[in-house]
């Protein structure tokens, strides 16, 4: 029977490395993510965790060493935030091009300037594009289940991909909240061993990461986007195994009072919960309106998403991003792209908030709702709108 | 004292409207902070002229303090910047005032490479052996068996001795002070700036929340009294004997002071007066 304890965010993420039995983290300290690796640290010189723990001189040599640790078939976490995400950038890169499944947990953070260790998402659209699997947990027992079901699919020999898990900073990293810890004997049961099939190794030499030339670096792309497409089948059977064994479901995209829904909210992260508040008031004031999460963000859930708000008139998305001078926030140009084609489609409204730990309160959600029916009635002079901001 | 010789008063020279700082109590900081104003205004270096650069960290919050030109960079990036700085406007006396875990770790790599080109900058680095505002994590400079938050039985990574590495790389002028000796701290700090190239002024100061919590100096008293007790004063000692070890003898003085062209001398000797940006007064000063 696993434990109901009460565990702040960035805890549940360790205690989920832990139980995964991981052999290597490196990591370098940054607010708010450093509890992860601190507690990490402590389990490594405790014994509790039978790791190497690695505390580089910075992020980007925190990822590079995770790709010697990944490349030896060492099983390989590390967490980071904000900048420090940035300052990996060229090496996330390195890590999903050579099929190195490390897991990373994201503690989301605003970037510079002016400096913020406050929470919003502009550090993980920066790198969207990088070719990691990528999830976003609502709360600490999310943060907590989707480490553990990260290695398990990253480290699949039909996934081979780093997996990135966003926790948004301070709202869940440093937050207590009641969580189920997971049982090493169900933890076991759902995570097998890491076998890397082409590891380093003196008595089987392979090369890695080799020069590409132009007659050969497309087919290489071609072959990672392939692979990166068909890691779907594996997630999903991720999830539903882990529902087997631990009795809680995840779906790429998840809903709460959407079935009937005329007019959509669309969150990530711990916003999401709030946004749910929101979304009972104006039921219990009549109005149908309802919230859609996006959950897997990478690989796009482009068909469970189109399902899901194909019948709503129009959809309000909440990117904690900006886009500068682009179409709208990251989130909302995206979902826009996926629904240009459709005969069925909301509106999509794209609204800015919640940038560098600026609180949305449901009373924002409930504005949001309001503001976005007239925009998609009355339209507007811009692509997109800031949410919140003080005259 | 009064008047223009008081180099004591710093008021002027700090944003009020920042106060209280962030720094604990018992940080060394302030009386780092402190003896920089005070060698500033006695330098009588031109303040119109003077850009304080720093990094991350709860030293590099320095750069929101100062009543001057300043600017807070990225994570170990304050020597690059003031490199940039420097060169774009040579008549300024561009300082760095940053932390150990920003310039001896992340930042790490410039701050060889300044020393190399003997770059005309001055570098405070105070010391505090940890990553203080992240909660007190290993860092390059911890000493050996030191507990922090990620080496809590002690630290087994061996650590930088900073003025042996800048001494290494081609720095001019290095010293090592306490947060205890604020008058020598502060000659020194007038040295280094009226010293032309890269001179690097290391300060070991108290972190009692996050270093002497964990190594049997709770306060920051207790923490300059470990100063006042293990540091010997030896100018001109050779800086691979300056190693600290934990709760050991802490060497302190004017290592280096020896006369270098600086980047600034040798670009402008080699390049001469085709060098395009360079105007005609700069090119006539720096050949003179």
């Amino acid at each position: 029977m696993a434990k109901k304890v009460g565990m702040e965010g960035s805890l549940a993420v360790s205690e989920a490395v832990k139980l995964a039995n991981t052999d290597v983290v490196a990591a370098y300290p940054i607010t708010p993510q450093t509890h992860i690796v601190e507690s990490l640290a402590e389990m490594v010189a405790n014994g509790d965790l039978d790791a190497e723990y690695i505390p580089v001189e910075s992020e980007h040599s925190a990822m590079s060493a995770c790709l010697g640790s990944s490349a030896v078939g060492a099983r390989t976490f590390t967490a980071t935030a904000g900048q420090g995400l940035e300052l990996m950038h060229e090496v996330l890169y390195v890590a999903s091009s050579m099929r190195l499944p490390i897991v990373m947990a994201v503690a989301n953070r605003a970037l510079s300037s002016p400096l913020s260790v406050w929470g919003d998402h502009s550090d993980v659209m920066a790198v969207r594009d990088c070719g990691w699997i990528q999830v976003f947990a609502e709360n600490a027992q999310e943060a907590h289940d989707l480490v553990l079901w990260a290695f398990r699919v990253g480290e699949d020999t039909n996934v081979l991909f780093p997996v990135m898990v966003n926790i948004d900073g301070f709202n869940l990293s440093h937050v207590t909240e009641p969580l189920l810890l997971m049982e090493q004997a169900d933890v076991d049961k759902y995570l097998p061993v890491n076998k890397y099939p082409l590891p380093l190794h003196p008595d089987k030499p392979v090369t890695m990461g080799a020069f590409g030339p132009p007659f050969i670096y497309t087919e290489a792309k071609k072959a990672q986007e392939v692979a990166f497409q068909n890691t779907k089948e594996t997630i999903l059977k991720g999830w539903d195994e882990f529902e087997k064994v631990f009795g809680r479901r995840y779906s790429p995209i998840e809903t709460y009072q959407a079935d009937d829904a005329e007019t959509l909210l669309l969150t990530m992260g711990s916003l999401s919960e709030t946004a749910s508040l929101a979304v009972d008031n104006m039921r219990e004031q009549g109005k149908k309106v309802g919230l859609v999460k996006i959950r897997l963000w990478r690989p796009f859930p482009f068909e469970e998403f189109r399902k899901t708000v194909k019948n709503a008139n129009v959809l309000v998305v909440l990117d904690r991003c900006l886009s500068f001078g682009g179409p709208g926030g990251p989130v909302a140009s995206e979902v826009r792209s996926a629904l240009y084609d459709q005969a069925n489609r909301p509106k999509v409204v794209s609204l800015i908030g919640g940038l560098g730990g600026r609180d949305v309160t449901p009373q924002n959600f409930e504005y949001m709702v309001d503001r976005g029916l007239e925009i998609a009635e009355k339209g507007s002079d811009s692509e997109y709108e800031m949410i919140g901001v003080r005259k | 004292m009064s008047g223009n010789n008081d180099y004591t008063q710093i008021d002027n020279l700090l944003r009020e409207d920042r106060m209280p700082h962030i720094w604990c109590p018992g940080c060394g900081l302030g009386s780092v902070l402190h003896s920089f104003l005070t060698a500033l205004n006695k330098s009588e270096v031109p303040l119109d002229k003077v850009s304080v650069v720093s990094g991350i960290g709860c030293t590099g919050r320095t750069a929101g303090y100062v009543k001057l030109d300043s600017f807070h960079t990225t994570h170990g990036r304050a020597i690059p910047f003031a490199t940039g700085l420097k060169l774009a406007n040579p008549e300024l006396k561009v300082i760095v005032f940053s932390g150990d875990g920003d310039i001896g770790s992340i930042g790490g790599n410039h701050l060889i490479h300044a020393a190399r080109r003997n770059m005309d900058l001055t570098v405070i680095c105070v010391n505090n052996f940890i990553y203080g505002m992240t909660g007190g994590q290993v860092a390059p400079t911890t000493p050996l068996n030191a507990r922090t938050s990620t080496s809590p039985y002690g630290c087994f990574d061996r650590p930088f001795n900073l003025p042996k590495l800048v001494t290494a790389a081609g720095a001019t002028y290095v010293a090592r002070w306490t947060a205890m000796h604020v008058r020598r701290l502060e000659k020194a700090i007038v040295e280094a700036l009226l010293k032309p190239g890269f001179s690097f002024v290391e300060v070991i100061a108290p972190c009692p929340t996050q270093y002497g919590r964990k190594n049997r100096q709770s306060t920051g008293l207790a923490q300059m009294d470990y100063y006042k007790e293990n540091s010997i004063i030896k100018h001109g000692a050779d800086t691979k004997d300056v190693d600290i070890d934990l709760n050991g003898q802490i060497v302190i003085g004017k290592f280096v002071d020896i006369e270098c062209p600086t980047f600034y001398d040798l670009q402008t000797e080699i390049l001469g007066k085709t060098f395009p940006h360079m105007s005609k007064t700069q090119a006539e000063e720096a050949s003179a």
